[in-house]
This record gives C-alpha cells, sequence and structure tokens, in this order.
C-alpha cells in the first residue's frame, strides 16, 4: 500500500496537468488568465514558472478563437488543454467545439482526429447569479463525437486528464466551481483511471440514486441519513455523462428496483431525463417504481442565497423524493 | 339507448366517487327513482334518475372517482320485454294461450341476454381502470399465478398506491382462507372517513376481521389532531365556494329593520287552532315573504354564468343549514312561490331533518336560484351574508328582538327582525336592492296573504 497524502480537488488537477506537460512534449496548457494570473481558480498557478510561456499560454478573451486554435494545434499533432474559465462562457466557443472538433473525423472521413482536452468549470451554489451559475453538461453530453465527463472525487480529479489525453477524440471535462477546495486524502501514487465507466460509490439494495458532479456528495450524505431510517440506497456516480454507463446503470436498477436521479441541471430535458429514459427502455419490466429526478428548478439560477439553496437540489429534496420512490408518502 | 351521466351536485364539484349501485342491468327504473350513491365532498347523496327505462349495462365500479359527466349506466327506452308483451297482448287479443308462451319465452330470453353486460362488466371496468401496478410487480404477480382479479383488490403500497412487488409478496404469503383484499369498512366507518377526511387505507381495523369501524377512524382522527389539522371535505368545498364568491363577487349590503309584530301575532293565532306537528316557524312565513317579493325583482333570482346574468323563471330558495358536526348546506325548497305554508312548513322540516342526517338527494343539493340564512337562533341582529355563486343575491335574517318602536307618535314595544341583503353588482344595484327589502317588509305586513 502506498502512502496516502493531503490534497485538494485543485491541487489533483493541477497534479494531473503537471504530470501530463512532464510526460508528454506535445501538451500544452492554454487559456484565458491560466499563466501569469495562475488560472481564475488558482488551477495552474506556478505552472507558468515550472513550464514557461510556450506551454502555459495566456489567451486573449476570445472563447471561439483560442478553443478554435486548440483544435488546430490537435488536428497538427499536439494535444492540448484548453482551458474555458466556465461553462458559462463556452458557449462562445459551441460552434467550434459542435461543428469542428466533434466533426473533423466524420468530415473527413478518418482521416483526421481532434485528441484535445477542454476543461470547464461549471455549477452554482456560490451566488454567481444567473449567468454564471450555469450547469449545462447536457448540451455537450448530447453530441456524437464528443466524451464528456466529470470527475467529483480527488481520485478522479487526479486521474481522469491522464486518459482524457489518450483518447484520439475530444474530450470535455467538468471541474465543480464548488469542489476546488474539496479537501482529502488520496494515494501518493494515484495515477489514471478510467473515464468511460460509472462508479457505485455506495452500495445498497432499496433504491438506486444516480448522480454526478455537484450532487455526489449531497446524495451520499442523504443516502446516511435514509439509512438511519433503514432504507438502503446506492449511490452511483454517472462519472461518464457521454458515453452514459448503461451497464452500471441497469445492473444497479435490476438490483434495487427503483431509480432517483439527482442532476444540478434543469429538470426539463437534462442528464437526469437520459439517465430515466434509458431505465425506462432497457430495465422496464424491473422497476418496482416510476423512477423519479431531483433537479434545478426551472428559473435562472437566483443570486440571494435562500433562493439559489431553494433552486438546486439539496439533501431534503433529494430525502423526500427517495421516500417517495419508496412508496413512503411524507 | 341513452346514457346516466355523473350529475353535477353543487356548482364547485368535479368529480364524484360512486359508492354504490342500488340497480343491477336488467332492472327497470322510474324517473326519480334512486338509483346510486354518490360521495362528493358535501357527503353521501342519493343519486334519481331522470328517465323511465331498463338499465342496460353499468359502466361505472363503486369506489371510482369519476368526473361530473361520466357516463355511469346506458339506460335503454322502455320499449324492451315488459313494453313489448303489452304490445302483443294489445294487438292479439283474442288469441289464446300460444302468445302468451312466446310472450314469457322473450321475457326469459331477455334475461339471459342481460347476464351477458353483467358479466362483460367487470372486464370492461378493469380497463375503465387501470391497475396501477410497477412491471416488476406485474411480471412477479404472473409468476405466482396471481389473477387480475385479485391483483384489482390488493392495497398498493408503493407511490401514488401502485401494487409493488412487496405487495404482490405479501399477497402471495397470506395463507388460504385468509384475503389478501383491500381493509374493509363498514358504510359508516366510510362516511365518517368521507367527513373526515380519513384515507381509510391508512386505519387499522378492530372489528370482526380486521373492518374498518367508524370508532376507528375517529380514533385516528384524534390521533392526528395532534400532529396535523386535517382538512375536512366539507370545509374544503365551503372554503372555495365561499373563495370564488368574495373573490369573483362585488357584493353590496343593504339591512333593515322593521316592525315584525303584526306577522307575529297572526302566526301565534293561527299556531293556536293548528295541531302541534303543522305548526308553523316564523322562518318559514320569512321564506314565502323572500319568495313573493321575487316575483317584482328578478334580477335577484338567476344565475351569473359565463360573464352574463341568467335570470331564472323558478323561484327555489336556497335555505342555509349548519350541521350539528360543523359546516352547512344550502338545499332548497323547489318553487317556493307556488307552494301554500303548510306545505312550505312540511318540506322546510324534512329538508332541514334530511340535512342533519346526512341524507340529501342530489337535485336538493344543487341549491337553490337564491339563498337565505335566518341567524335569528344565535341571537345577532345582524347579517351579512356571502353570496353563493352562482347565485346572485342572499338575503339574511337576523334575531327577533323586542324594541321601543314608534308608531303613530308614540312609543310602543314591538318585535323587530333585521332583514338583510348581499347583492352582486355586477347583477343589481343599491337603489333595486332597497326595494326588494322594503316589499318584503309589505309582504310581512300582511301574512295572511301569505298563506
Amino acid at each position: 500500500m502506498s502512502a496516502m497524502i493531503q490534497t485538494t480537488y485543485r491541487e489533483a488537477i493541477k497534479t494531473a496537468i503537471r504530470e501530463a506537460l512532464q510526460q508528454d512534449s506535445r501538451v500544452f496548457l492554454m487559456g484565458e488568465d491560466v499563466a501569469h494570473y495562475g488560472g481564475c481558480y488558482a488551477v495552474s498557478k506556478g505552472l507558468l514558472e515550472e513550464f514557461g510561456p510556450e506551454r502555459i499560454r495566456d489567451t486573449p478573451l476570445s472563447e471561439s478563437g483560442f478553443v478554435g486554435a486548440g483544435i488546430g494545434a490537435a488536428l497538427g499533432g499536439m494535444r492540448p488543454i484548453v482551458e474555458v474559465m466556465t461553462v458559462n462562457f463556452s458557449l462562445l466557443a459551441l460552434d467550434q467545439i459542435l461543428n469542428n472538433a466533434a466533426t473533423i473525423r466524420h468530415m473527413s472521413g478518418g482521416q483526421f482526429s481532434v485528441p484535445i482536452v477542454i476543461r470547464m468549470a461549471t455549477g452554482a451554489g456560490r451566488q454567481l447569479a444567473a449567468q454564471h451559475s450555469h450547469s449545462l453538461e447536457n448540451l455537450y453530453a448530447h453530441i456524437p463525437g464528443l466524451k464528456a465527463i466529470f470527475p467529483a472525487t480527488l481520485e478522479d480529479a487526479r486521474g481522469m486528464l491522464w486518459t482524457a489525453l489518450q483518447d484520439p477524440d475530444p474530450v470535455i471535462i467538468f471541474e465543480y466551481a464548488g469542489f476546488y477546495n474539496n479537501t482529502g486524502e488520496i494515494a501518493e501514487d494515484a495515477g489514471p483511471v478510467d473515464i468511460d465507466r460509472a462508479k457505485v460509490r455506495r452500495e445498497g439494495h432499496d433504491l438506486s440514486i444516480f448522480t454526478y458532479g455537484g450532487s455526489l456528495f449531497k446524495c451520499l450524505e442523504a443516502a446516511e441519513q435514509l439509512a438511519q431510517e433503514g432504507i438502503s440506497a446506492e449511490v452511483v456516480d454517472l462519472r461518464s455523462l457521454r458515453p452514459l454507463d448503461q451497464t452500471t446503470i441497469l445492473a444497479s436498477v435490476r438490483k434495487t428496483h427503483r431509480a432517483l436521479v439527482v442532476d444540478e441541471g434543469w429538470y426539463s430535458v437534462g442528464i437526469a431525463a437520459e439517465v430515466i429514459a434509458r431505465i425506462s427502455e432497457k430495465a422496464f419490466y424491473d422497476l418496482d417504481a416510476p423512477p423519479a429526478r431531483v433537479c434545478s428548478v426551472e428559473v435562472p439560477i437566483p443570486y440571494p442565497k435562500h433562493l439559489e439553496d431553494a433552486a438546486l437540489p439539496q439533501v431534503g429534496r433529494i430525502l423526500t423524493a427517495a421516500r417517495e420512490v419508496l412508496g413512503q408518502n411524507v | 339507448m341513452s346514457d346516466f351521466l355523473m350529475p353535477s351536485l353543487g356548482a364547485d364539484m368535479e368529480a364524484g366517487v360512486l359508492m354504490e349501485w342500488l340497480v343491477k342491468p336488467g332492472d327497470r327504473v322510474e324517473r326519480g327513482q334512486i338509483v346510486a350513491v354518490v360521495e362528493t365532498q358535501k357527503g353521501a347523496i342519493e343519486i334519481e334518475i331522470f328517465e323511465d327505462g331498463q338499465i342496460q349495462s353499468l359502466e361505472i365500479v363503486p369506489g371510482t372517482e369519476v368526473p361530473v359527466g361520466t357516463v355511469l349506466a346506458r339506460l335503454s327506452a322502455s320499449d324492451a320485454p315488459v313494453l313489448r308483451s303489452e304490445a302483443v297482448a294489445e294487438s292479439a287479443p283474442t288469441l289464446p294461450e300460444a302468445p302468451a308462451s312466446a310472450v314469457s319465452d322473450t321475457v326469459s330470453i331477455r334475461a339471459a341476454e342481460l347476464e351477458v353486460p353483467a358479466a362483460a362488466l367487470a372486464q370492461h371496468s378493469a380497463s375503465a381502470e387501470r391497475l396501477r401496478i410497477s412491471p416488476l410487480a406485474r411480471q412477479r404477480a404472473r409468476e405466482l399465478g396471481l389473477s387480475e382479479a385479485v391483483l384489482a383488490q390488493l392495497t398498493g403500497t408503493g407511490p401514488q398506491g401502485a401494487l409493488c412487488l412487496r405487495d404482490i409478496e405479501k399477497a402471495a404469503q397470506t395463507p388460504p382462507g385468509v384475503s389478501p383484499l383491500a381493509p374493509h369498512a363498514s358504510p359508516s366507518a366510510r362516511q365518517k372517513a368521507l367527513e373526515l377526511g380519513v384515507d381509510l387505507q391508512k386505519v387499522q381495523g378492530s372489528g370482526p376481521h380486521g373492518l374498518t369501524t367508524a370508532e376507528d377512524v375517529e380514533r385516528v382522527v384524534s390521533q392526528h389532531a395532534l400532529e396535523k389539522p386535517v382538512q375536512n371535505p366539507m370545509r374544503a368545498a365551503i372554503a372555495a365556494a365561499m373563495s370564488r364568491s368574495k373573490r369573483e363577487i362585488p357584493h353590496y349590503y343593504l339591512a333593515h329593520s322593521f316592525d315584525f309584530e303584526p306577522a307575529l301575532s297572526w302566526l301565534e293565532a293561527l299556531n293556536e287552532t293548528l295541531p302541534m306537528e303543522e305548526r308553523l316557524v316564523y322562518a318559514v312565513l320569512l321564506v314565502k315573504a323572500v319568495a313573493l317579493a321575487l316575483k317584482k325583482f328578478p334580477e335577484m333570482n338567476g344565475f351569473w354564468q359565463e360573464g352574463a346574468f341568467v335570470p331564472l323563471e323558478q323561484i327555489d330558495i336556497g335555505l342555509a343549514i349548519s350541521l350539528r358536526t360543523g359546516g352547512l348546506v344550502a338545499p332548497a325548497l323547489k318553487q317556493t312561490d307556488q307552494k301554500n305554508l303548510k306545505t312550505l312548513m312540511a318540506e322546510f322540516r324534512d329538508l332541514v331533518n334530511r340535512s342533519r342526517g346526512g341524507q340529501l338527494r342530489a337535485s336538493e343539493m344543487r341549491g337553490g336560484t337564491i339563498t337565505v340564512t335566518n341567524l335569528g337562533e344565535q341571537g345577532v341582529e345582524s347579517v351579512f351574508p356571502v353570496i353563493y355563486p352562482p347565485q346572485v343575491a342572499m338575503v339574511g335574517f337576523g334575531t327577533v328582538l323586542e324594541r321601543p318602536w314608534v308608531i303613530e307618535g308614540q312609543i310602543l314595544p314591538r318585535r323587530v327582525i333585521q332583514v338583510s341583503l348581499a347583492g352582486d353588482h355586477r347583477v343589481s344595484d343599491g337603489h333595486r336592492g332597497a326595494m326588494f327589502l322594503a316589499r318584503i317588509e309589505k309582504l310581512l305586513h300582511k301574512p295572511e296573504k301569505l298563506l
């Protein structure tokens, strides 16, 4: 057993970037304020000094421009890590991502691939108001040609980047902005992890709670409280939003016969809707209750704390939904 | 063939639960016959049928809640067996026995045919109200060989009362001889549960074979009372109607006190001559006076419907009757203006008794074309009524008080009563309202003309 070290979500990502830069000379990081300022969330602080301006590159405030440049670099044989500050601004680069990164393999008849990794912070809960609190993971998970992954744990924050860089196709990595200070222990030699499988974070047999990213720890807390009520809830971290790990999802439903999906995205047409659709299609005869979902309320995310809290999935809402799925009318 | 529909038993009724059929397919029914019992927010109500005929099929199984206007039963015109046999008898009076036996054959064949719809009913109803069962539970039920009929009677514990796996397993484990069916409840327990807004599924029965009794329901309520208030369905109905009234109707109020002595003296003298059971209460006098006054004030008698006032020819005075268990109903005295005091008194007494006994009929529950409330018994002087929509006026009477009254320059002790009016300002104005109240007073000054 290797030694455990104390780290943070931020530090784990930085370690992963550093390792990639050290191990592969084709890797470079670019984005707004990633070099001299050290990154908007201080993820790349110190990397400029360590690797120099060629490999840690500040860009102008032009998402479409620098994401396009990253796609060009990937086409040219590089392994770019492009940081889009947050998902809120990524829409400006969406044309590059959707019409170029995701389609060039197909359009070129397989002659070109785009091995780019695009990182972006996402999520609400920090009183940044409607324009800076989006959870648009579902937009990217919708697009064939992309992979969309979401590390929630320290191990995944540490290990998903390298695997993503090995992928010949574009990978979007979402980082939950509220997690950067999350602290915990990981193995000193923690390394690459898979990016295409869901993981059971807590085993249970009465109810499956599927979630990812910012809602994972809320679900684990809810599961703990449910356990005190005698309800054994399984918590499954989706990790990869595209492709969805249907095998793990269905296996869990076939065990518990009840499904609840918790997703910080808005209620309609979201990841939760997709997961429930898959369950309904593939595990219909294993269901013992209608699947349920806890999502964000369909409003622009409010600025005042109490309203923002009310708009997002919270432990209380998860508990209520779980009890309803179990037929305990509370 | 015609349809017998779930009737509207009040302006605010959207759906009702068919509790019980009092007829079966093949039965002949007559206009006015009670054929079913329906539960509404206001209580269990006996439903009349409005035409003669024969029940062809029952479309709804007891216990089902259906919206107003849903077909409850199909009715064939009265030309079926009985009429046909009369026709044969009339057209061939000279032919002796042969036709008679033909007739009885026809009847028995018809009776045999009628078995079919009765049997089909069970099947039909199953599809009419689809079983709420999880896919997994259905699969397990199939494995265990539980029939649809058994499933239909199990109590679900899943979301929205759906049958889930544990319910099926439990039913399968129930030892033979013990019914795995839903808990039974006595009729009085059902009535009580409805009144008190209790879900019978959640009441543990203490009667024979686990029968839920009224006491069980009450026990649950008293336990609940400590936890959270239970919204009584009747209270909810009143809340809905009164909120609608105050939200939609621009009320204006008028009140007028007048000398009630002439009417009371006349009534007391009259009562002296009557046997005890025929004696009149003055409320009947008031109701009759209002009914007659309405003839000159058509804008007080009718309904506000779809943005316009619809005056009504018929005058049915609704009586606000408070119930001992709380709440109130406002059944109508039909054609109040057409009836003499003796008839009105009998109907009045009957309505009050049956209201308080929870035995009102559907047509009576619909209420009147205007409502009168008499809070006199409570000793209050003035009433400010809230109009019962879609009606457009309500008349109130306060208590009779002995007051110094000036008559032709002299102060005399007189029994005085106050009549008040809540009028819908969309339909009438204060000027007409005042004249209407004056008219009521005038009619009561000549009580002998009200007889």
